[in-house]
């Protein structure tokens, strides 16, 4: 049966937040789920995804190598070791940023939405070529921040873009949500990033050291049945794959929790 | 502005401090206008409006308001009472 692929894109403006990060567990929980899924890293130059998803060590071929015609877009497509339905098509790591162009990475999306239902991409940071690209071939965008003040007025700046660019409403994750530190009135809350930003939240995702442990052995934590931070992932990714999850108040939602739900979706045209 | 303390005197949560922060810096980075031509614009439309009729000067407000992601440009423009001499 033929399929037709929505191709997501993880982006943030700021750098560090996250995306790769989200990337690696939306796709891997999107595959355990059923799913036929492709992520891409487009972070030309500084390749990242393949560590984070443990796949390294298969590389052969990468995007630039499809893009210059070296390979076949199959070759370049690593499958992954858990999911049988989850493929890695990896960054280039040493040629210039300038070898994808905003075309090839819609070319490349429209062979694959044919036979797969996600098709995720890894934004870099900031808005230079590597950030058109990942948004070219994107039906939607998902903006990761942090409860930060830069972090979070990068994302209305990339919001800003998303829309003007008709690749709009984006949708936000908030992620190393500390409780601790939004109790004590030292991090912004949930709430607080949802009212300045006016966009629709679809995630959030506590601080959690076991992200970095689960980084070091290469096996997203979406994978971890019995991790909460686990399971803010795989919430994304139902929402995405369009059900509706509530938000948990373990997530962060904390006293602030009632006041989300009345934000979550702010109204049409606002 | 009291940026460094609440009503009680106590000092004002860094969160709090964030999200005022970041209100004002979002509205301006949206409208693409640096907070410092909000004054040039608040003189420039008094100038224009007091060649037709008597503004108090003093109590003109002018702000970027929010409705969503949405802005506008709110003035509140308070009018002198016209000072009609005494006629018999
Ligand atoms: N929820 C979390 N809790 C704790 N650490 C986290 C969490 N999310 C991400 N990190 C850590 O933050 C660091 C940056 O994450 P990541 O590489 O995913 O960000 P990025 O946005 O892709 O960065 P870049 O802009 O450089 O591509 C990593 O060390 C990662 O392990
Ligand atoms: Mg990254």
């Amino acid at each position: 049966m033929a399929k037709t692929a929505r191709v997501i894109t993880i982006t943030s403006g700021k750098g560090g937040v996250g995306k790769t990060t989200a990337t690696a567990n939306i796709s891997a929980a999107l595959a355990a789920l059923g799913n036929k899924v492709v992520c891409i890293d487009a972070d030309i130059g500084l390749r990242n995804l393949d560590v984070v998803l443990g796949l390294e060590n298969r590389i052969v071929y990468d995007l630039v190598d499809v893009v210059e015609g070296r390979c076949k877009l199959r070759q370049a497509m690593i499958r992954d070791k858990r999911l049988e339905d989850l493929y890695l098509i990896p960054a280039a790591q040493t040629r210039d940023k300038n070898a994808v162009s905003p075309k090839d990475m819609i070319r490349i999306c429209d062979e694959l939405r044919k036979e797969y239902d996600f098709i995720i991409i890894d934004s870099p940071a900031g808005i230079e070529r590597g950030f058109k690209n990942a948004i070219a071939p994107a039906d939607e965008i998902v903006i990761v921040t942090n409860p930060e003040v830069s972090a979070v007025r990068d994302a209305d700046r990339i919001i800003g873009i998303v829309e003007a660019d008709q690749k709009g409403p984006a949708k936000l994750v908030i992620n190393r949500i500390n409780m601790e530190m939004v109790e004590r009135g030292d991090m912004l809350a949930v709430a607080d990033v949802l009212e300045l930003l006016a966009v629709e939240l679809i995630g959030i995702v506590p601080e959690d050291q076991a992200v970095l442990v689960s980084t070091n052995r290469g096996a997203p934590i979406a994978l971890e049945p019995k991790s909460k931070t686990g399971q803010a992932f795989r919430d994304v990714a139902r929402r995405l794959a369009g059900e509706e999850v509530a938000f948990s108040t373990a997530n962060g939602g904390g006293n602030f929790f009632g006041r989300i739900s009345k934000l979550i979706r702010p109204k049409a045209g606002s | 502005m009291r940026n460094f303390t609440n009503l009680f005197g106590g000092k004002k949560k860094s969160a709090t401090m964030a999200k005022e922060r970041l209100r004002l810096v979002l509205i301006h980075d949206r409208a693409s206008l640096p907070p410092g031509v909000m004054d040039q614009l608040r003189d420039e439309l008094i100038e224009v409006i007091s060649r037709h009729i008597e503004v108090d000067r003093d109590a003109v407000r002018i702000e970027i308001v929010q409705d969503g992601r949405n802005q506008h440009l709110q003035a509140e423009i308070p009018i002198k009472p016209a000072r009609v001499p005494l006629t018999d």
